[in-house]
This record gives C-alpha cells, sequence and structure tokens, in this order.
C-alpha cells in the first residue's frame, strides 16, 4: 500500500480487539489514523421503549439490565427518578445499603477495567492478577445481594435485603484483602515501565477538549477536570460521607489508569465509612404501584461516568418515557478525538481505555447524507399510514382486523 | 513477584474438583424457585411482576393451585418472592440448572 494514499479500514463490529460489537471505520495513511467513523447502533436493543410497555416494578429488572457490570448504577439511577415523582422519603439505612452495593460494584468495575487494559496492551499477568482479585468481591456482592451480577437489591422506596453484623465483619474483610492488592496495582501503575511507556502519550485529551467534547468519569478526571457526581450533587448517602474526587493530569490513558486505581482506595473509604455509620430503621417505605404524573431527571456517578435517567410518568402504573444516557455515549466523542494523528496499533487500548459499554450506548441512528433535500418529518398519523400503506404492499391487510378490534372496544 | 511464584508452588489448585466437590453458595443465594402450593391464594401477583413472565399460576379447584416455572426465562430476580403476600414462593440456593432437554426447565409445581 502507498503511503501517500488514504483508504478506510472497517474495525469491527465483529473484532477480536473489541469485547463488545461496535462499528468503527477508520480512515488511514498508512499506519496513521486520519479519522474515525463511528456507526452506533449495532447492537441497539430497544430498552427506553420495552420500558414503557413494563409496570415500574418490571421496569427496574429490565433497566438492570442495560448494563451488566454497572448494573446497580443503571437501577438506582432510574429508581431516584420514580422516587422524586412519587415524593417518597427512603429510609437512611436503605441510602446507606445502596452507596454500600455502588461501591462495591465500583471496587469490581475498575479492577476489571484494570485486566482488560491489561489485556489489549498484551500485559496479560495483570489480567490473570486483578481479575482473581475481583472474585474476592463479587463473592461479597453475591453475599449481600444474591446474585453476582445484576444485583437486584434496589426497589421503589428502599432496598430489598437488610445487612446482617456477620456479612458487615466479612465485607471488611475482604475490603482489608482488596486494599492491601490494590496498594500493590498502585505500586505497578505508577513504577511499571512496561505500563508507564506503553500507556504514556496515548489517547491524549487535553484539559480543554475534555470541557469541549463533555467527557464524563474517570476520562474527564484524568484530563483535570474535577467534575465527579458523588461530590457536586450528592444522592444516596455520599452527602454524610468524606472522600477525595481523583484527578489526574496526564491527560492520558495513563491517567486514567492512575484516577482508576486511586479511586480504588477511596471507594474502600467509602465502603468503611459506611458500615461504620450504617444507621438502624427500615430498609424500605411501601410505595404504591401507580406513580403520579409527573417528570424527574435523575444523575448518578456510574464507574464509568455520569449517568443520566429521565422519567415521564402519566399516572398509571408504566412509565410514558424513559431516556437512558448511558457514560460511554457522553465519552464516545472524545474517542475520536482520542485516534486521530494516531497510530492503529493504539486504537484497542484508546478505545478500552474509556471503559467503553456500547451496548448501553446503541441507539437507533438514521444516516441521511447531508446535502440530500428529501428530507422531513413525518407525524405520528402520518407514520401509522405509512406503516398500513407498507403492510400492504406486504400483502397483509390491518382494515379487518382493525374495524373488529374498535367494535370490540365499543362493547366493552 | 518472586513471592507470589514460590507460594504458589506450594499452594494447591484453584479451580475446584467440580462435580464431585459442589460450589459452597452463599446463604439466601437466588437460585431456582421454590414454590408451596399449600400456602397459594391465586392473587397472581407473581404473574403481574415477573419481568420476563416467566411464572403462570393456574387454578385446578377450589383453593388449589400449581405453579408453571419456565426456568430458561427466569432472570433469578426473586420480584415473585417478594411480592407473593403469602410467601408461597421461595428462592432455593439451587444453581446447577444447566439441562440438555429444553422441556425440561419448564418446572411444575402441584400440591398432591
Amino acid at each position: 500500500m502507498h503511503n501517500s494514499e488514504e483508504f478506510k479500514i472497517p474495525f469491527g463490529p465483529q473484532h477480536p480487539a473489541l469485547k463488545e460489537p461496535e462499528s468503527f471505520s477508520v480512515a488511514l495513511k498508512g499506519e496513521k489514523i486520519m479519522g474515525v467513523d463511528i456507526r452506533l447502533g449495532y447492537n441497539h436493543r430497544g430498552i427506553e421503549k420495552a420500558a414503557e410497555e413494563r409496570t415500574y416494578i418490571q421496569d427496574i429488572y429490565l433497566i438492570e439490565r442495560v448494563c451488566g457490570i454497572c448494573s446497580h448504577a443503571h437501577a438506582t439511577c432510574f429508581i431516584q427518578a420514580v422516587e422524586e415523582i412519587a415524593n417518597l422519603v427512603v429510609p437512611k439505612r436503605a441510602l446507606y445499603i445502596r452507596t454500600l452495593i455502588a461501591e462495591l460494584e465500583r471496587v469490581h468495575s475498575h479492577l476489571l477495567w484494570l485486566g482488560v487494559a491489561g489485556h489489549e496492551i498484551g500485559f496479560d499477568t495483570l489480567l490473570m492478577y486483578s481479575w482473581r482479585d475481583r472474585e474476592v468481591v463479587m463473592d461479597i456482592l453475591a453475599l449481600l445481594t444474591g446474585n453476582r451480577v445484576n444485583y437486584g437489591m434496589n426497589t421503589i422506596g428502599g432496598v430489598r435485603r437488610d445487612i446482617d453484623p456477620e456479612q458487615i465483619q466479612q465485607t471488611l474483610k475482604a475490603v482489608d484483602i482488596l486494599e492491601e492488592r490494590t496498594k500493590y496495582y498502585i505500586e505497578v501503575a505508577t513504577q511499571e515501565t512496561t505500563i508507564i511507556k506503553r500507556l504514556s502519550g496515548v489517547g491524549v485529551v487535553s484539559y480543554d477538549d475534555a470541557l469541549r467534547l463533555d467527557a464524563v468519569g474517570p476520562t474527564a478526571r484524568a484530563s483535570g477536570v474535577k467534575r465527579d457526581i458523588r461530590a457536586d450533587d450528592p444522592y444516596a448517602a455520599y452527602a454524610e460521607i468524606s472522600f477525595d474526587v481523583i484527578t489526574d493530569d496526564h491527560c492520558d490513558v495513563y491517567g486514567r489508569t492512575v484516577v482508576r486505581v486511586k479511586e480504588l482506595m477511596e471507594s474502600y473509604k467509602i465502603i468503611r465509612q459506611v458500615l461504620k455509620n450504617l444507621p438502624e430503621g427500615p430498609i424500605a417505605v411501601r410505595a404504591p404501584r401507580m406513580i403520579p404524573a409527573g417528570e424527574a431527571l435523575s444523575r448518578y456517578e456510574a464507574p464509568r461516568g455520569e449517568d443520566v435517567h429521565y422519567v415521564k410518568a402519566n399516572g398509571t402504573d408504566k412509565p410514558e418515557r424513559v431516556k437512558i444516557r448511558a457514560p460511554t455515549l457522553a465519552n464516545i466523542q472524545a474517542v475520536k478525538h482520542m485516534l486521530k494523528d494516531r497510530y492503529l496499533a493504539d486504537m484497542p487500548i484508546v478505545i478500552a481505555a474509556i471503559d467503553p459499554c456500547f451496548s448501553c450506548t446503541d441507539r437507533l441512528v438514521s444516516l441521511s447524507h447531508i446535502d440530500s433535500r428529501d428530507k422531513k418529518t413525518i407525524t405520528w398519523p402520518e407514520l401509522h399510514q405509512f406503516s398500513i400503506e407498507w403492510h400492504k404492499q406486504q400483502g397483509i391487510d390491518f382494515t379487518q382486523l382493525n374495524k373488529q378490534l374498535e367494535e370490540r372496544l365499543k362493547k366493552c | 513477584m518472586l513471592r507470589e511464584v514460590l507460594g504458589s508452588i506450594f499452594k494447591k489448585p484453584a479451580t475446584n474438583r467440580y462435580p464431585a466437590q459442589k460450589l459452597d453458595m452463599p446463604d439466601k443465594y437466588r437460585g431456582k424457585l421454590k414454590f408451596y402450593p399449600q400456602k397459594c391464594i391465586g392473587c397472581k401477583l407473581c404473574m403481574k411482576d415477573c419481568p420476563t413472565g416467566a411464572i403462570t399460576i393456574n387454578k385446578l379447584d377450589e383453593k388449589k393451585f400449581e405453579a408453571l416455572i419456565d426456568l430458561s426465562r427466569c432472570i433469578y430476580c426473586a420480584q415473585c418472592v417478594d411480592s407473593c403476600p403469602k410467601k408461597a414462593l421461595e428462592a432455593s440456593g439451587d444453581v446447577e440448572l444447566a439441562q440438555l432437554d429444553y422441556k425440561k426447565l419448564k418446572v411444575v409445581f402441584r400440591a398432591d
């Protein structure tokens, strides 16, 4: 291939370097990346729409499955919005337990990320080490909630399970083990030459760019942006807990590694405080099945960054609209910026460095040519008419069925 | 690093001898559901709350109910256990649910 020629190669949806299917189209000049086109939508699951057709209680479990790793994050974020609409006062003990599970989840997510990052740069020993230690926190989550992933701990108005003193002792013991291991990882991340040389200067996003591109979570914090919903807009029990927001000024993948590893230490600090100050009392208030009409926006600091849920209720037992903005969607634009003028070999680790969760991010995308003139907006009745016409063309006629349905409705 | 290597030589393998040595699941782990037909009053709240429609309660006779649980649809969230007002449902710690026959995943609980 000539070096002067620019050519495009597809990277994904099925690619050995990606852990989830997502389509990237990379414009290359030799080994250099000239531009990246991110095509979302390969793994679109229609969860927002599905949530509108289920009751609030069923939605908790549906929304928990938006992401397998930040499952507690999504569920809590959704429930916070519903609780705000329904004006529920959640008991303090429930808020503390939520915080505890949230931090254990963060520990599990960051350890998982550390392993994946190690794997992407060919440092598989780190993968084996960190995933072995991740088992410790997974066992604790199984002990406290009854599930290893998708914990099912939340319910509208509180949590579903209480914690007894024996579980507190076991959790504290596990935290001690993990803290010891994390100190070792901090040593590895800050002293190991392989890591420093491979990750420094890769995937750079400056402070200004991080702000401009709306980066969130560890990606933003590694560029020196002090942005953390736990501190900026405290939810659950974070207002009563002291912790530091970790930032770093390396602005590259190395900085993101350091931020995540140091955040683990903050998480242990939070877990210890929660377990020490766990207030007595009930763990849930009774929530109505019908949520009154209203709307709410809820923010949550997931392990990957800020998670936003918007819920609109219409007075029935089903929400009218649920909108989910997963953290990866906010960070994906930064990836495009990070990859420009870098080499193709950096692509897997740069994508992995934002800790992407493509299934959470995927949404329906319609592509239209920028100069095309036949752009138009279709109203709901028009779309309905269009669908009838389209089905008629396929040889399916709903007219008779619709008449029967109308007659039946009249009888009711 | 060296300490890790030397330590690992004398450690026993991390893997379990699985079929011989069963997995140790914590108490109250959410596994396969159990249904007690005697306690059921047929309110069908579990059916209403199940996110996947895995549970069906059928009325057999006056005050006699059976539960059909589709384990291939169940997501083991145990919401039905919380919803049941009479505690007729319970999550057991049974996690060995793999089956070669798809039909065996449909479990019927009936009072004899």
